[in-house]
């Protein structure tokens, strides 16, 4: 979109006062659809009879200042600036998605109820259970993390020592590749029965489905380094130690971080599974239990504050995945 | 004669004893499952006297790589003894350092950390973190300390893999077509560098090339080697000072006899890049 605005010409003191009207426009975009939104929602007669609290309607004046104070720090921070210009047609979509999403339910009702609730429905569910959102959270991030972190600590060593040692590959690569491909959410009715709780098993659970990947590509990362670094390595005087912790690893890394990624994604998959299923907390009992009273805008609600955990952990780890392989910067793009 | 004097030694860094490398009737073969086997070494002897710069030259599947690689220790001779000032050779040693023809910086590591690896393997880096910026100062890579391999150009990845392998002070550098992929310009430059840096250095030096020029240009010694089976034809002595030029005569008269050596007429002009 329009990032490449001509700013930088002329004199730089010059640049603050005259913002190109092109670059306003777009600017102000999502206020314009915040307005639309506002008005709709407000105007149009409901088909839908709406008995919740009305947080929505309460909320526009707040989003609209919240966006004025946003649209006021832009005209001064040019860095800031650019980059609103390049999410504002984004925010703006969004605003639009809300607004075809209030018209299909509330307005128009042309969406059955109660799956598919209207946004005001969803809000109000968010508002009025947030206690019960927080601690479910809460305890499905305890689960998540308890699980991956297990996953983790048993995965990179077996995925380094199948890649060092052939011995060690040679017997645990059947198991790896007979159990592996098993979901581990399979295991789930036998996990329930063996372990003392059910938060246990699910963090067994969890650990399993994280572990998988992540040993298998660091064993693919580890048996996959160029064997020139090892060479040029034993030239410098390395010894074994220094062969595995700082070239072995740091080579495979790359690969690692993949088997990270498909373990994060495995082990939502499989939180979500446990939760439903068998554990008496979480989002995922939340989203169960809320289905068992026909309460969608809830099962809604909680699908939101899901997905926002799940988009949330897998940003951090490409947070750290930046970190530690800076190196790439430039070589790899994913 | 090149053994260094100390007012010589650039920087504070201590020179290491240049090594003599004993090569005794080695050969090694390459046992091959489809095909005829590989006789890639046939009886080679060879006396590196220490402190001179020697230049292995032949034509591509002479087995070069293969005795460099065997006087590292990345390799086993088949048959016959390596040995370094009197010691068999048993494995890679620091003593030993190789400079490959792909500089194989660690791509994780920052070129001050690349140089640093030596001294980070042998555990002694905190003692001697210093040196490693008197090498990145030897070989004029300052200001790039803290840049990735795959920012830097070719040349430059080179002098750094040399740095890597000087920061242990080895009796002997190993140099396997340190120059063979860069360009005209930078490899002419980078035969200075070297030169200035062995005669500051004293160390033993086993270049290879498959360029007679660089090697008349280089070496107090060439050694000529042949292919199928892979063998040494001849020593032939360099007996000119230094600073060379590329065209005086005497330069001319030995650049001739190699190529005769090899077969070529000295007339055919171009044909010196066997
Ligand atoms: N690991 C190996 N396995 C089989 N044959 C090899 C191996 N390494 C080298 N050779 C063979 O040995 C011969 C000499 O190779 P090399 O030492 O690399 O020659 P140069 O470096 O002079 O080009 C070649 O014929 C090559 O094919
Ligand atoms: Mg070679």
């Amino acid at each position: 979109m329009a990032v490449t605005q001509p700013v930088s010409r002329g004199v730089p003191g010059e640049e603050r006062h005259r913002i190109p009207i092109k670059t306003l426009l777009i600017y102000l975009l999502p206020l314009l659809l915040l307005g639309i939104f506002w008005a709709e929602y407000t105007f149009l007669p409901n088909a839908q009879t709406f008995t919740k609290k009305k947080y929505l309607a309460a909320a526009f004046p707040y989003f609209v200042g919240l966006y004025l104070v946003v649209f006021g720090v832009g005209l001064f921070k040019k860095n800031f600036r650019q980059k609103l210009t390049y999410r504002s047609p984004l925010i703006s979509g969004a605003i639009g998605f809300l607004i075809l999403w209030d018209l299909v339910t509330l307005k128009m009702g042309l969406l059955p109820l109660p799956q598919f609730p209207s946004p005001g429905a969803v809000v109000a569910a968010l508002v009025s259970d947030a206690e019960v959102l927080f601690v479910s959270l809460y305890h499905s991030l305890g689960l998540l993390f308890t699980g991956y972190f297990l996953g983790l600590l048993f995965g990179l060593p077996t995925g380094i020592l199948m890649g060092w040692f052939s011995t060690i590959n040679y017997w645990l690569s059947p198991i790896l590749r007979f159990i592996g491909p098993l979901p581990a959410t399979a295991w789930i009715p036998v996990a329930m029965v063996i372990f003392p709780t059910s938060f246990v098993a699910s963090v067994f659970l969890v650990a399993l489905a994280a572990w998988f990947p992540i040993t298998i590509m660091t064993w693919s990362g580890i048996s996959n380094v160029n064997k020139s670094y090892y060479e040029v390595a034993r030239t410098l005087g390395a010894n074994v130690r220094y062969l595995i912790f700082k070239v072995a690893i740091p080579a495979s890394l790359p690969s690692v971080f993949v088997g990270l990624f498909m373990g994060l994604g495995s082990a939502f998959a499989t939180l979500v599974v446990a939760e439903l299923l068998g554990v008496k907390s979480g989002l995922g009992w939340y989203v169960a239990w809320a289905q068992g009273w026909a309460e969608y805008a809830k099962v809604w609600a909680a699908l939101v504050i899901m997905a926002v955990m799940f988009s949330g952990t897998t940003s951090l780890l490409f947070r750290v995945r930046d970190r530690v392989l800076v190196w790439q910067k430039g070589i790899i793009k994913w | 004669m090149n053994r260094v004097t100390a007012e010589k030694t650039e920087g504070i860094v201590p020179v290491q004893e240049a090594g003599r490398i004993r090569v005794q009737n080695v050969s090694r073969f390459f046992l091959q499952d489809s095909g005829p086997d590989v006789i890639a070494l046939n009886n080679v002897n060879l006396d590196i006297e220490p402190g001179k710069f020697y230049s292995l030259l032949g034509p591509s599947g002479c087995g070069k790589s293969t005795l460099m690689r065997i006087i590292a220790g990345l390799d086993e001779a088949t048959l016959g003894t390596i040995t370094l000032d009197e010691e068999p050779i048993r494995g890679p040693h620091f003593l030993r350092g190789m400079v490959f023809q792909d500089p194989t910086l660690f791509p994780w590591k920052t070129i001050e950390e690349n140089i640093a690896s030596g001294l980070e393997a042998r555990g002694i880096l905190k003692e001697k973190k210093h040196e490693v910026q008197e090498y990145i100062r030897l070989v004029g890579l300052e200001g790039f300390e803290k840049v990735y391999p795959h920012q830097i150009s070719g040349g430059m990845a080179q002098r750094a893999s040399l740095a890597r392998a000087l920061v242990n002070h080895p009796k002997v550098l190993l140099m396997d077509e340190p120059l063979g992929a860069l360009d005209a310009f930078t490899r002419m430059q980078m035969q200075e560098e070297i030169l200035r840096i062995w005669q500051s250095r004293g160390t033993t030096i086993v270049f290879v090339t498959h360029d007679i020029d660089e090697s008349v240009y280089l070496s107090d010694k060439i050694v000529i080697m042949t292919p199928r089976p892979g063998k040494i034809k001849e020593v032939i002595d360099v007996p000119l000072g230094r600073p060379r030029s590329r065209n005086h005569p005497d330069f001319w008269r030995i650049r001739s006899r190699i190529l005769r050596i090899f077969g070529f007429s000295p007339d055919f002009a171009d044909s010196y890049h066997i």
